[in-house]
This record gives structure tokens, C-alpha cells and sequence, in this order.
């Protein structure tokens, strides 16, 4: 099946990035009108692009591009897991922008166009068929995150900023020694001719094909941040403007992503006895790992910027924790963790966010919970951007808004009944009861643990805000930042309230994952694998 | 030519690895571009050392045999150019983080005031 749909969600960013590059600065309003234009026509374009992958007996679809056929020519894939990764990109790009409105943007240069220039990245590394491009667009989403890391300046965002640069400049690195061990073994790229190949690679040049997956493994955990690969994280995303590290949260999640469909489509079941399963366990409990350090941190993190990037490192500790079982149901209960728990830190970040600024004023500190001795900051020049403001509307009582939004962040990110964070943590955990493994038993055992941690830290911080100081004064929200809370909120509430169909998709998405045949197929029509 | 080959790729990821986990910026954003030398002449090699063959078929294209693998060659133009254009943003960080803290130290401090 081939539809042009596919290549929309990198076309439509790239074009209107341009656009607003030519427009330039000056002109806000026409730079704003049309990201808001490409957001909500990424989010049309994904949901058209989903319901086509989704509806019965349909293929993945498949775009070559030029027409050449695969294995000689690029080609771009959406099955259904693409589809998910590429709505949610959208949806929360899109809920973003009212938030990026008022304050942030003009904080610094190009923040419009860089979000588009991520969000073309994201969506190209989503959808790509083989592994050069998947370097390629990594590259470009991670050249705009750079930009957007450091988005405002300051001396924190610098250093955080060039600790996070180095890092990923050396995890590419990693990534183009694997991508070239791998090619150097089957000659071939493409995912789908990859995973036709490895089963009938000769046993002598396996072990290179082993370490070429390993290197091209690695540099995904580091984006990822599993312990101990992911010191990198909290730090910069707590520095990162609160608009700017929500959409982040999405980004850890690309790794995964990654791992996910490597690790079924590459090394699932159908790879053959040596290669079956492989770094299966260390993604087991490389997660765990995770788990316990972000917990910790979690519990010792003392301000909220580094409370919601630990959350994070928990969140993908889960993640990769479930995806290394490789069991279909669990698989399906994650997905629908990822999903939930990507609103629920972005919402939080930008929470976050507010409860540190002063309304009037743009400090960037995060909020400390605890009095320590903060190194001196030097304010951003706000002169250059200080005119017009589109959003000086605030909204009566801050307080119970963001009171609110506290605890129901916290709720779904503790996975409580009755939100819609307990269901995607009770999706993932109740087939992990019936696994007899030991692996499967521990990840339980810390992912109930992790939770009631997490709901041990967000109150003691939720107490600190809300009650400790009575005569605290909260900052003004204006009404375009709380639009951006409730709707990542509402959207969750969303899935609370009709959590059918989503979670039949995903069921139907992890179904999908673990027969790879129907992805060979879709891509190489010709291919011989076992079902 | 093999030895030669794995000998200088191997002589500058070692460097490159030592300077990238020295404390200077200037030491770690060369030991980045080192890595990065290794790297691209790994990718070159990896479809196989030739002298004197042709990436690009002739008109008659003849046996297949005597030319070398093109697409390691691509693959390693766009590793170069992204890798340059990544060093080169790196850059500019590393000097607004010297001109924002005053030294040139990764964290931004250095013990001696």
C-alpha cells in the first residue's frame, strides 16, 4: 500500500520552518499563525494517517520515494506503531504552542522554526524504513534540540547545554560505527531487507553483526538515559525552558521507540537461534536499573525541574524494562504507558514552569522545594524582546488551576486510580503476573515500587508549594499557559473516559510488532520470512 | 594498507577518547573531532580496501567485480558534512560558555579563582 500521506509529516514542518526563516523575526504574529497552521494540520495528517494504517486488514504503508524500489531506494514506513509515535508528536507540539505564546519565545531567536525543524526530525526518525536515514533525521531533530536547549541562554543552559551537546556528538558517533559494522555484515540498510537477512548470516561474521547492533544499541540507551548512561538528562532538562523540556519529554521516547522496533523487527523471534532475543536481558534490567536510580533521584531531587526530569528517567526506566520481556501484552501495557506518561511530564514540565516564574517577570530558576544556596544567575537581556506580548490575560485564582493540575499530574504519573495513569500501569503489569521469569517478577516488584515513590516525592513537594508557606504568592497565569495544562490534562481524562478503542489499537499495535512478517512484506513484496 | 588503515583509525579514536575526557572545552572538542576522523575512515573501509577501482560504473559496465562498494563512499560524505556542521555548532556553545563563565573549564568552574 502506498499513499503520499506518509511523507506529510516531514514535508509540512520542513516547508513552514523555511518559510518562517524568510519571514523572519519581526513578524510574529504571521510566524505564529503558521506554526499553529502546521501543528494542526500535522495532527489532521497523523490522524488520517492512522485511521489508513488501522482500518481492517490494512498493511503498513509503505512510500518510496523517487519510486525506486526498496533495498535499492529510501523508503518511508507507517504501520501502525509510526502512526501512534507521529500523533502524539503532533498532539503535543500542538498543545505546546499557546504555552510558547507569551513569555518564552521571545526569550531568544527562531524558536518557531527550530520547534518545526524537531518536529520534522521527530516525525522523519518515526516514519524512516532504513537505518542511515534514521542517522540522518536524528541528527536533525537533535541540531534543533540544541537550539532549543539553549533557548533563553543563561550560564545554566550553557553548561548544561555543552554537557548535553558532548554527549550526543559521541552517541551519534556510536550510532554511525554501528550503522557501518551492520552494512559492512549484510549490505543492506533497509530494516525490512535487515530483518530478511540476519537469519542466513554466516556464524563466522555473526559476532560483527552482534557488536554492530550492540554500538547502534548503546548510542540509543544513551538517548534513552539508562543508567548508567544518563547522568546527562535530569540536568539539562531541568535547565531547558519549561515549553521547550516538555516536548523533550518526548524525546527519550524516540529511543525507545527505536529499541522497540529494532529489537522486534531485527532480533525477534524469526532471527534464528544465535540471534533471537538479543540484548533482549540487557534492556530488561538496564531498565531496572533505571528504575532504582531515577527513583532515587526522584526522592533527592530538590527542585521541580529536576523532581520532573527524574520522572522522565523513571518513565523510560519502565519503558525499557517492558519492551526487554518482549512479551506482546506487556508490550501493548507499555505503549500505553508511554503515551500517558508523555502527556503527563510534559504537562508537569510546564507546571513546573509556572510555579517558578513570577508572573510579570521571567526568572527561569526552578522552583527550589528546600533553602540551598543556588549559584548566582545572571538574568537573560530582556530588553530586545520585552515589547508586545500577545497573552497578558491571566486567569482568577492561580492557585486552584495550578493546585489542581499538581495533583492530577501527580495522580497520573503515580499510576492512582482513577485517572488514566493507573490503567496504562495496570495494561502493563497485569501480564507480567503471569510470567513465571524472575526478570519479569523483579521489574513488577520496582514498577509498583517506583510508583508509590513517586507519590511519596510529588506530595512532599506538592506540600512544600501548597501548604507549607501560607503567605506565598503565586504568579499569575495567563490564560494561554493554562490552555496548554488543561489540554495535555484533558487528554488523559480523555483516555480515562473512552479507553477502549485507544487501548484495542495498541493491542492490535504490539500484535503487529511481534509478527514482522506483515512489515517485510509491506516494505520487499517479494521477501521469504516465516510468518 | 589494512594495518596502516586499522593502526591510524585506532591511534586517533584512542586520542580522541583521551581528549574528550579531558577538562578543557578546546581539549574535548578536538578529541570529538578526532573520533569523528575515526570514525568516517572506519565507514570508508567498511565496504572493503581497493586501489585504482572505480565507485562508478563505465559505460560498459563490465564485471561487477573491479569496482568498489559506492555506497560506503555516500555514507560517508553525508557522516562528514552532518559531523562538521554538528563540531561546528558545538563551537559556538563552547565559546558563549567561555564568554558567559570567564573560563573555559567543561562545568564552567575550575577551582582556581
Amino acid at each position: 500500500m502506498s499513499l503520499h500521506l506518509v511523507i506529510v509529516p516531514i514535508l509540512l514542518p520542513l516547508l513552514v520552518a523555511a518559510l518562517q526563516l524568510l519571514i523572519g523575526e519581526r513578524r510574529r504574529r504571521t510566524t505564529l499563525a503558521l506554526s499553529i497552521a502546521s501543528c494542526a494540520g500535522l495532527v489532521l495528517a497523523c490522524a488520517a494517517l492512522m485511521h489508513a494504517v488501522s482500518v481492517e486488514g490494512a498493511q503498513a504503508a509503505v512510500y518510496r520515494i523517487g519510486d525506486w524500489p526498496a533495498r535499492f531506494g529510501i523508503v518511508l514506513v507507517a504501520d501502525r506503531l509510526s502512526a501512534l509515535m507521529v500523533l502524539l508528536t503532533s498532539v503535543l507540539a500542538l498543545a505546546l504552542l499557546p504555552y510558547a505564546l507569551g513569555r518564552w519565545q521571545h526569550r531568544g531567536g527562531h524558536f518557531q522554526p527550530l520547534l518545526q525543524f524537531l518536529l520534522m526530525g521527530l516525525n522523519g526518525a518515526f516514519l524512516t524504513g532504513d537505518l542511515f536515514n534514521l542517522f540522518v533525521f536524528f541528527e536533525v531533530l537533535l541540531a534543533a534540540s540544541y537550539g532549543l536547549a539553549l533557548h533563553g541562554s543563561g550560564a545554566r543552559r550553557v553548561s548544561a547545554g555543552l554537557h548535553y551537546i558532548a554527549v550526543n556528538l559521541t552517541a551519534s558517533m556510536l550510532f554511525l560505527l554501528g550503522v557501518s559494522l551492520i552494512f559492512g555484515v549484510t549490505g543492506t540498510l533497509n530494516m525490512a531487507a535487515l530483518a530478511e537477512l540476519i537469519p542466513h548470516v554466516p556464524e563466522r561474521t555473526r559476532a560483527l553483526l552482534h557488536a554492530g547492533a550492540a554500538l547502534l544499541g548503546v548510542a540509543f540507551l544513551i538517548k534513552t538515559a539508562m543508567w548508567p548512561l544518563g547522568f546527562w538528562l535530569p540536568r539539562t532538562y531541568a535547565a531547558a525552558a519549561p515549553a521547550v523540556a516538555a516536548m523533550f519529554a518526548l524525546m527519550t521516547k524516540l529511543g525507545i521507540y527505536v529499541l522497540l522496533r529494532l529489537g522486534l523487527l531485527l532480533f525477534g523471534a524469526g532471527a534464528g537461534p544465535a540471534s533471537a532475543h538479543f540484548g533482549s536481558a540487557w534492556m530488561l534490567w538496564g531498565g531496572m536499573a533505571t528504575l532504582v536510580a531515577g527513583t532515587i533521584g526522584m526522592l533527592g531531587a530538590r527542585d521541580l525541574g529536576k523532581l520532573a526530569g527524574y520522572n522522565v528517567v523513571v518513565s523510560a526506566g519502565t519503558l525499557l524494562g517492558a519492551i526487554g520481556l518482549q512479551q506482546s501484552a506487556v508490550t501493548a501495557g507499555a505503549l500505553a504507558y508511554l503515551v500517558i506518561s508523555t502527556l503527563a511530564i510534559a504537562a508537569f514540565f510546564l507546571i513546573a514552569g509556572l510555579l517558578a516564574s513570577d508572573g510579570d517577570d521571567d526568572t527561569d530558576d526552578t522552583l527550589s522545594l528546600e533553602p540551598y544556596e543556588q549559584p548566582g544567575e545572571t538574568p537573560a537581556n530582556e530588553s530586545l524582546y520585552a515589547q508586545e506580548d500577545e497573552s497578558r490575560v491571566v486567569i482568577p485564582a492561580p492557585i486552584a488551576m495550578l493546585g489542581l493540575s499538581f495533583s492530577a499530574c501527580a495522580v497520573l504519573l503515580a499510576g492512582l486510580p482513577p485517572l488514566s495513569g493507573f490503567l496504562a500501569k495496570f495494561a502493563l503489569l497485569a501480564p507480567m503476573l503471569d510470567d513465571a521469569g524472575r526478570g519479569a517478577q523483579l521489574l513488577f516488584a520496582l514498577v509498583v515500587a517506583a510508583g508509590f515513590c513517586t507519590v511519596t516525592a510529588l506530595c512532599r513537594a506538592g506540600i512544600q508549594i501548597f501548604w507549607v508557606e501560607p503567605e506565598r504568592i503565586f504568579p499569575k497565569v495567563r490564560l494561554t499557559e493554562s490552555v496548554s495544562v488543561a489540554l495535555l490534562l484533558g487528554l488523559c481524562l480523555l483516555l480515562t473516559v473512552w479507553p477502549e478503542r485507544p487501548l484495542h489499537y495498541l493491542r492490535d499495535t504490539a500484535a503487529q510488532l511481534h509478527a514482522p512478517g506483515n512489515y517485510i512484506h509491506a516494505v520487499l513484496p517479494g521477501a521469504e520470512v516465516a510468518p | 594498507m589494512e594495518l596502516v588503515l586499522a593502526a591510524a583509525i585506532g591511534i586517533l579514536a584512542a586520542s580522541g577518547v583521551w581528549l574528550l575526557l579531558r577538562p578543557r572545552t578546546f581539549q574535548v572538542i578536538i578529541g570529538l573531532t578526532l573520533i569523528s576522523y575515526a570514525v568516517n575512515l572506519f565507514i570508508f573501509s567498511i565496504g572493503g580496501l581497493r586501489t585504482g577501482a572505480d565507485p562508478v560504473l563505465h559505460e560498459v559496465a563490465g564485471d561487477v567485480a573491479q569496482y568498489t562498494d559506492p555506497l560506503p563512499q555516500a555514507l560517508v560524505l553525508t557522516a562528514i558534512v552532518i559531523g562538521f556542521a554538528t563540531t561546528a555548532l558545538f563551537l559556538v556553545v563552547l565559546l558563549t560558555s567561555r564568554g558567559l563563565t570567564g573560563n573555559d573549564h567543561v562545568d564552567g568552574e575550575d577551582g582556581t579563582p
